[in-house]
């Protein structure tokens, strides 16, 4: 017994959609933990509650905001429709919205801190030296919070791997597009086939734990290498 | 332990019995525990779930006293290992499937909209896992509409989620349980029972609780069939 042509399908559209949301949320988070760390704004508690919400929301309850929301009568999937285009719900590209806004928290928090960490002294030195704000962000803040960057991508990762609940809940099971990993190991134990489920869930197991060792072994040479 | 549950009781006792019920049969079983318990000593606390989980919980040691399941073979593979009392097993209920949308004009009172492009998704209950999602596709298959219909079906993990794909309007419409949209708005084709087997809704009885035992015996009463006849089911 091994493992089935769906079953590869469902491991490769998982690590594509975990890929993907890595991307985007390091883009989109990037600047967004920037402001936080650096801001003096009286509201920023608020920003940071939003952030941190999908932390405390049930991942089903997220799914189901997410679904009607992006659904032809919710305001995203409406906007969609409007332009012309198709709802995100039952997509690729839907997921992906749905995992960006799941793992958000895991991004923003570890970067927030690390460059929050750096401290205001190195950025003062380099304005003296007269680096601009934005030689400033990408030739010291940047280069210090590099295992904030580490984290924040293993974090965002591995998160979006193990999403169930909102794939659950906005993803509608269809194989080679929807069907992620996660459902199709939940599939194969509601219906008995337990054997199948191991093969399954033990090659996520072995693919997640390369891929993490490989990360904390590449980001200790790294250190090394420092001068 | 029980105070952070916030009850003062135990989750059984002598007079209350703990019910496993499918998700699809919640409301049925509350309707029927109310009256139940207005013409007998006993109480009944339900456990709604997926049947498929209610399995695994009970294979694991779960504490329920009966269980009411969305389908006839966990029943049976129970019966079969010894888990659930020998002889109790009956069939309490016939699953009706509608195909249905929120949409007051989409669906005819024959189906024909299947064979049509006005929708662009087809809400069903997984097939592996749910028995309405078996008997959906044993409708679409019958029909000789299954292959054509695959690229726009979309699965829920239940019939209730299926429900919640049709009614949140990102499917524009579904096949999902009778008991669910009897009542709602739209537009609904009841499909005929003959075109697909019977979905078939068995309990079984897991101890020997005399709340229990009551209580399916109280489903078999021409009472209890009435309310379940009510809410859209057949009974056998």
């Amino acid at each position: 017994m091994n493992l089935q042509p769906e079953d590869w399908n469902a491991l490769w559209i998982t690590l594509k959609l975990a890929a993907t949301s890595t991307i985007i949320l390091i883009i989109l988070g990037t600047p967004l933990a920037w402001w936080l760390s650096q801001t003096r704004f009286r509201g920023k508690f608020l920003i940071e509650a939003i952030v941190a919400l999908p932390l405390v929301l049930p991942p089903t309850v997220l799914g189901f905001y997410l679904l009607v929301a992006l659904g032809p009568n919710g305001p995203v999937g409406g906007f969609f429709k409007a332009i012309g285009g198709q709802p995100p719900v039952f997509s690729f590209e839907g997921l992906i919205i749905g995992s960006v806004i799941y793992s958000m928290p895991f991004v923003v928090q570890p970067l927030q801190d690390a460059f929050k960490s750096i401290g205001t002294r190195p950025l003062e030195v380099a304005a003296t030296l007269r680096a601009t704000p934005w030689d400033r962000f990408w030739f010291v803040a940047v280069p210090l919070a590099r295992s904030g960057f580490v984290t924040a991508a293993v974090l965002g990762f591995a998160h979006t791997l193990g999403e169930f609940g909102v794939v659950l809940m906005i993803g509608g099971n269809i194989p080679g597009e929807t069907q992620v990993v996660s459902i199709a190991i939940y599939d194969h134990v509601e219906s008995l086939a337990y054997t199948q489920a191991h093969w399954v869930a033990g090659t996520l197991l072995a693919i997640s734990f390369l891929l993490l060792v490989g990360v904390y072994a590449g980001n200790r040479k790294f250190r090394v290498w420092k001068p | 332990m029980l105070i952070i549950l916030g009850c003062n009781e135990p989750l059984t006792s002598e007079r209350t019995a703990l019910v496993a019920v499918a998700s699809n049969f919640a409301s049925t079983a509350n309707k029927l525990v109310n009256v139940f318990e207005k013409e007998t000593n006993y109480r009944i606390k339900l456990a709604i779930g997926s049947t498929g989980k209610h399995f695994a919980q009970i294979q694991n040691g779960a504490p329920y006293d009966a269980f009411l399941a969305a389908d006839k073979e966990r029943p049976k593979i129970l019966e079969q290992t010894d888990l659930a009392q020998t002889d109790s097993r009956f069939t309490y209920a016939h699953g009706r499937l509608t195909l249905w949308s929120p949409q007051s004009d989409l669906v005819d009172s024959n189906g024909n909209i299947l064979f049509s492009d006005m929708f662009k998704h087809l809400a069903i209950a997984n097939p592996r896992l749910a028995p309405y999602g078996r008997a959906a596709e044993e409708l679409l298959l019958q029909r000789g509409q299954w292959d054509d219909l695959k690229p726009r079906l979309v699965q829920g993990e239940n019939i209730a989620q299926t429900l919640l794909f049709v009614d949140s309007g990102n499917a524009e419409l579904g096949l999902v349980a009778t008991a669910h949209v009897k009542d709602r708005d739209g537009s609904h084709w009841l499909v005929p029972e003959e075109m697909h087997n019977p979905i078939e809704q068995q309990a079984v009885l897991l101890t020997s609780h005399p709340a229990a035992h009551a209580f399916l015996e109280f489903l078999r009463t021409k009472r209890a069939q009435k309310i379940i006849l009510t809410d859209g089911y057949s009974v056998p």
